[in-house]
């Protein structure tokens, strides 16, 4: 009786999670065996896996995926490395500590349309922030929309400014988790603040590492709207698509091509490839922990 | 058209001069107020005479839906407030989305599943092709709808505003409201800096071709004179999109298949952008992006081809303080459109008939004269173009220049290239070329193979 009144209470969540969220995913996975334009999304065609096969050898696909791999690199690792370092120091006692807390959190409240434009501003060639820095430095006139590499690193600093400060609170979370008695000894064992960090807090924080490694790589993987953005609302992410990301690709795919059976395809890539990239996420993750708990 | 198809019935049930009144009111329907005839009010003979098509006329409450995306410009021009004190049975609800690009995403997903179209949707050049050749069977076709309104409404409007929302057997889908016949706007006194020509009558000879526009580029680029950092066009899409519609044909055979590669407007459009473009007459700054905004005001460009939506956007960017230091001239190598929208009333509509006549009066010269006056949209209506409220107007802002003569000559002359369901993704493709060959230095010929590659993949090839 008990545990049937269980399934009463959870069914709420699984009959929506089973329309909103499961059939659009089988439905996608069917569209994207088929040919179909939205101009007319009820007239579909089977081509069986065709649409795989052009995706792999498509070079608007390839440099999607590699694009998002550099841009995914260059975002998520100096994120998190960031994020780790600033979760530290909020750990100690400080003065305003409360206010630096909820200063961090800003910029993930901010919305990512906000935050682009005003970045656009700061990268702009002519005008902007950036390349009056640069210019003390002796860089003058770095073009930072059309240069693949700066558009690239641009377009990073955006997301690790967002996410700098949501990551940093989950570590925050995780830190305080961890019990003050294992540093009362690690001090009496004459470990100094580093060791601390590397010794009792980083074994301590494995389970909140490994699941902000993977929420960020799932948000790299489907990065989307920083880039369209920052592109001036174009789908292309550059002239020469230097900064086109597979969400954009499966966006301009769809929606500006009207390709529907292409974009669902790209979809279910996108998925498959963040399912093998957690993986690899989580064997990583645990070889680096061992050897450093060891 | 409604209201207006019912008081002519109510004046030929009344007045019993039948031919007279029919053809005293449609030509009168055109530039003058409809106010004058709309003050009566339904008749029985209205209710007999009314056609089998259409329901039968009365005054139940209604309530209109208009999807529109940007900015018609009809609610902020107070047409909405005018119509429902002329028919005060109708409510109108306008439904506006701010990009186009989602609108139509949205509306197309929309007509597929039959549900949540709006009694009237605005729809834009970028789509208007893929109305006529996915949609035709879901919109109202106005030569029946209008009745014996149609062959006045069809001759109020330019021929290729009308042929662009009709299919190819004869069904017209939409009735046009702005168009965007192009013009090139320039900054006289950066002109002047550089020892080029400022005046536009001089202007219009001297670039009356794009050979003489590019060779006033390259005298205003080696002039030691022009002030610093300043380049002569804003980008190579300025020449691309307005020449591209100079030919024959733009991006399509005649019934509207995708066939760029060997499109007299394309190969035309590209030999003059691509050389605008290698030989550093024109800046690479991305159209509405950030840094061309900002241009101008700062005279980053001196020239830019402007459809005549674009003066409204000069304004905005530039300010009052550039008041009087824009100009407006002809536009090289003769008449080119860039945008324009009509206003479609899907077959889902439950109250087709009021939402063909909203449509209609919407559209009527009168309106277009007013959307003009309060809008600076300029129309696709013939009649209201040659209204001297908008053929003599002229522009304080653009230093005194004859907007509405300069516009109304490229509208009048304008012959309609062929369009296409792609047309939009192709030029994207091209334009996008050609903004690297200025920002990357790519080569032309790579460029173009890349503009192939990309149009390519939108068309599905």
């Amino acid at each position: 009786m008990g545990s049937r009144a269980a399934y009463v209470y959870v069914a709420p969540f699984f009959i929506i999670f089973a329309a909103m969220g499961l059939y659009p995913f089988l439905y996608t996975a069917w569209v994207s065996l088929h040919k179909v334009s939205l101009a007319k999304p009820n007239a579909m065609s089977w081509v069986g896996f065709a649409n795989y096969s052009h995706l792999w050898s498509n070079h608007f696909f390839l440099n999607a995926l590699k694009n998002t791999f550099t841009i995914g690199v260059i975002s998520t690792v100096p994120q998190l490395l960031i994020a780790l370092g600033v979760a530290h120091m909020l750990n100690y006692t400080m003065r305003w500590r409360t206010f630096f807390r909820v200063a961090l959190i800003l910029p993930y409240a901010t919305s990512v349309a906000a935050a682009t434009l005003v970045f656009s501003q700061i990268y702009s060639q002519q005008y902007g922030l950036a390349n009056w820095v640069t210019g003390l430095f002796g860089v003058h006139n770095i073009d930072w929309l059309n240069n693949k590499w700066a558009s690239q690193t641009a377009i990073s600093t955006i997301v690790t400014w967002r996410w700098v400060g949501y990551n940093a609170l989950i570590y925050l979370a995780g830190m305080q988790a961890i019990p003050g008695d294992l540093y009362e000894s690690a001090v009496i064992d004459g470990a100094s603040r580093w060791q601390q960090f590397r010794f009792v807090t980083l074994p301590g924080l494995r389970p909140t590492i490994l699941f902000t490694v993977i929420i960020s790589t799932i948000g790299a993987t489907q990065l989307f709207a920083e880039p369209l953005l920052y592109g001036s609302g174009k789908p292309n992410g550059g002239g020469l698509n230097q900064f086109q990301t597979l969400g954009l690709l499966m966006y301009q795919q769809g929606w500006a091509n009207r390709n529907l059976g292409l974009a669902a395809t790209t979809a279910w890539t996108i998925f498959l490839l963040i399912v093998v990239l957690v993986l690899v996420n989580v064997f990583v993750m645990r070889r680096i922990t061992r050897e450093s708990k060891g | 058209m409604f209201m207006a198809r019912k008081q002519r019935q109510a004046l030929v049930g009344a007045a019993v001069v039948a031919a007279v009144a029919i053809a005293g009111c449609s030509s009168s329907k055109g530039t003058s107020s409809p106010k004058a005839s709309d003050t009566g009010t339904a008749s029985s003979a209205a209710t007999q005479a009314s056609s089998p098509a259409s329901p039968s006329v009365d005054n139940t409450p209604v309530t209109l839906t208009i999807g529109l995306f940007g900015t018609f410009g009809f609610k902020e021009a107070g047409l909405y407030d005018e119509y429902m004190k002329l028919h005060p049975n109708v409510t109108i609800k306008e439904d506006d989305v701010e990009q186009s690009a989602d609108y139509w995403t949205a509306l197309q997903t929309k007509l597929a599943a039959g549900s949540g179209v709006d009694d009237i949707q605005g729809i834009e050049i970028g789509f208007v092709a893929d109305v006529v050749a996915n949609h035709a069977d879901q919109f109202v076709d106005f030569n029946k709808a209008l009745g014996a309104d149609a062959a006045n409404v069809k001759s109020s409007f330019y021929d290729w505003k009308w042929q662009m929302a009709s299919t190819s057997d004869g069904k017209t889908l939409g009735l046009g409201t702005d168009a965007g016949p192009e013009a090139m706007c320039y900054r006289p006194d950066l002109f002047k800096a550089a020892g080029l020509p400022s005046d536009r009558d001089t202007l219009a000879q001297d670039w009356s071709t794009w050979d003489g526009f590019i060779k006033l580029g390259q005298q205003y680029m080696s002039s030691p004179t022009k002030p610093k950092g300043s380049t002569f066009l804003d980008n190579p899409a300025s020449i691309f999109s307005a020449a591209v519609y100079q030919g024959k044909e733009a991006y399509d055979t005649p019934d509207g298949k995708p066939d760029y590669k060997n499109s007299d407007g394309v190969k035309t459009a590209w030999s003059f952008a691509s050389q605008a473009a290698a030989d550093g007459i024109s800046a690479g700054l991305a159209q509405f992006g950030p840094d061309w905004n900002k241009a101008f005001a700062n005279g980053a460009f001196a020239a830019i081809s402007c459809p005549a939506w674009m003066l409204g956007y000069i304004t905005g960017q530039a300010g009052d303080a550039y008041k009087g230091k824009w100009d407006v001239a002809p536009l090289p190598g003769g008449a080119a459109n860039w945008g324009g929208s009509w206003l479609g009333v899907p077959t889902a509509s439950k109250h087709q008939a009021a939402a063909v006549a909203l449509a209609e009066w919407l559209t009527a010269p009168a309106q277009q004269v007013k959307m003009f006056t309060s809008q600076a949209h300029f129309p696709s209506s013939k009649t209201a173009a040659e209204d001297p409220a908008v053929a003599s107007a002229t522009s304080d802002y653009f230093n005194g220049a004859p907007i509405g003569k300069i516009f109304g000559d490229s509208a009048s002359k304008l012959q309609m290239t062929p369009i296409g369901p792609f047309d939009t993704q192709i030029q994207q493709a091209i334009t996008n070329a050609l903004g690297t060959i200025v920002t990357n230095k790519v080569k032309p010929d790579a460029a173009w193979n890349a503009a192939v590659a990309a149009a390519d993949q939108a068309i599905g090839g």
